[in-house]
């Protein structure tokens, strides 16, 4: 596939792109041309900008791909190019709900290993219900579910356990026992996605909690040690297998 | 993450990535990420032939690699010869650029090495094993990248013309297609699991 000159982005949705491919762009998203050409057709340009997702960036009249993966697009809102690319490293986003792991109490903040080049900060007001009297509970080594407030590449990244209006929203401390383990980042999207099918099939095998942070952590707990290995086993396989193999793999198990 | 390399006469590398990591604070760059390469040969300790190796490998990726999004950050690429019988430099650019497709780090362009020997009698060789390499007149190196085939590192062993040189160069730029191809199709298989 010769893309050294470009090739259309709306042909390559759904295939595989690799780093270098450049991808040029409808004619009636390039905004430095808007002047030269008469709008002909009603409602063939869709209002709104166009947004670059990850895996792609702007490169004079088209997008440069920069990671291998599946090229993706939806069409709403003036439309969203992206890359779905595999990979385990996080990089930390503005937004995200992450496990955190609390490795250092320094002052008023706490630092937390998110699994990203630094370590998160996390100051002991951002609970819910939190005072400088009322400090929460937090020792190191404890889990946190937090979202990051600030997150760049300049910056250190830092994190808060209470939504914008001071509600904790399933966000804190993670409590005792379960079990902390670590998948790629593609498997957290396919099991965030709305009606995942592995969460549906898991939860009338056993019953057990459940915490996914987008940094490839997930913390388990059922009721036996034995069972929330088993379900930690069928999460980390779930990777590899197809969804005949893991129907056979539940069947059996349910059968035991 | 890791990923094997095999070239033609069975010469192998294994390659790890691991990054963008926290860098010591002596060695990060304010602007951004710092590469570090390490060659390990298959018997013995790296000595300066590793050590020239390893720069000219780091150069080659510094290149492609988009350093500015991730800046005061590591990124180390370990590289272990599994076994070597010729083209070992090539190997190891190919097991490179493959590591940092494998690991998703944000690129500008992918590379490959080609090896071409230049023999007595001015025939060209691509990919020479070991005999070949001590047979030939110089053994040249080429890292090109895959836009527009530009050429990211060339070394040279022996002595060769400047022609000759260009002769070998256009050599190996026909060869990195079929490379890239094979990058191409094996990152499709893999994502054709999914």
């Amino acid at each position: 596939m010769a893309a050294e000159h470009g090739t259309a982005a709306e042909a390559l949705v759904g295939q595989v792109v690799l780093p270098g491919d450049l991808l040029l762009l409808p004619a009636h998203y390039d905004e430095d041309a808007e002047g030269e050409r008469l709008r002909l057709s009603a409602g063939a340009a869709p209002q709104g900008r166009l947004l670059c997702g990850p895996g792609l960036r702007r490169s004079g009249a088209g997008l440069l791909v920069t990671t291998c993966g599946l090229l993706r697009h939806r069409p709403g809102g003036g439309g969203a190019y992206w890359v779905d690319s595999q990979q385990k490293r996080y990089v930390p986003v503005k937004g995200d709900h992450v496990i955190g792991i609390v490795t250092a109490k320094a002052g008023d903040v706490f630092r937390l290993d998110v699994g990203g080049s630094e370590p998160a900060s996390l100051s002991y007001l951002a609970f819910e219900g939190a005072t400088k009297r009322n400090r929460p509970n937090v020792q190191v080594g404890d889990l946190i579910y937090g979202q990051f407030v600030v997150a760049n590449k300049d910056m250190e990244p830092e994190m808060v356990c209470i939504d914008s209006s001071g509600k904790s929203s399933g966000m804190g401390i993670i409590g005792q026992d379960g079990f902390l383990f670590k998948v790629s980042l593609g498997l957290i999207r396919k099991l965030l996605a709305p009606k995942c099918e592995i969460i549906q099939e898991l939860s009338q095998l056993y019953p057990f909690e459940l915490v996914i942070g987008m940094n490839g952590r997930i913390w388990v707990k059922a009721k036996t040690i034995q069972h929330t290995l088993i379900i930690v086993n069928i999460l980390e396989a779930c990777e590899y297998m197809t969804a005949e193999q893991r129907k056979q793999a539940l069947a059996k198990l349910s059968g035991n | 993450d890791l990923c094997l390399s095999v070239s033609p006469g069975d010469t192998s590398v294994l390659a790890g990535l691991y990054g963008p990591a926290e860098a010591k604070i002596s060695k990060e760059l304010p602007d951004r990420a710092a590469l570090e390469v390490l060659l390990r040969p298959k018997v013995g300790l790296p000595g300066v032939l590793e050590r020239s190796r390893e720069q000219l490998l780091r150069q080659t990726c510094e290149a492609v690699i988009l350093g500015v999004l991730h800046p005061r950050t590591a990124i180390s690429l370990v590289l272990q010869v599994l076994s070597d019988t010729g083209s070992l430099l090539s190997c190891c650019l190919n097991a490179a650029c493959m590591a940092l497709l494998d690991a998703g780090l944000p690129l500008a362009a992918l590379f490959c090495g080609v090896t071409c020997a230049l023999q007595p009698d001015g025939t060209i060789l691509l990919d020479p094993t070991a005999r070949q390499e001590q047979e030939a007149r110089a053994i040249l190196t080429f890292a090109i990248a895959s836009s527009e085939r530009k050429v990211l590192m060339a070394t040279t062993k022996g002595s060769c013309s400047v022609e000759e040189m260009q002769q070998c160069l256009a050599v190996a730029q026909r060869a990195a297609t079929t490379i890239f191809q094979f990058y191409r199709d094996s990152v499709r298989r893999r994502y054709s699991k999914s």
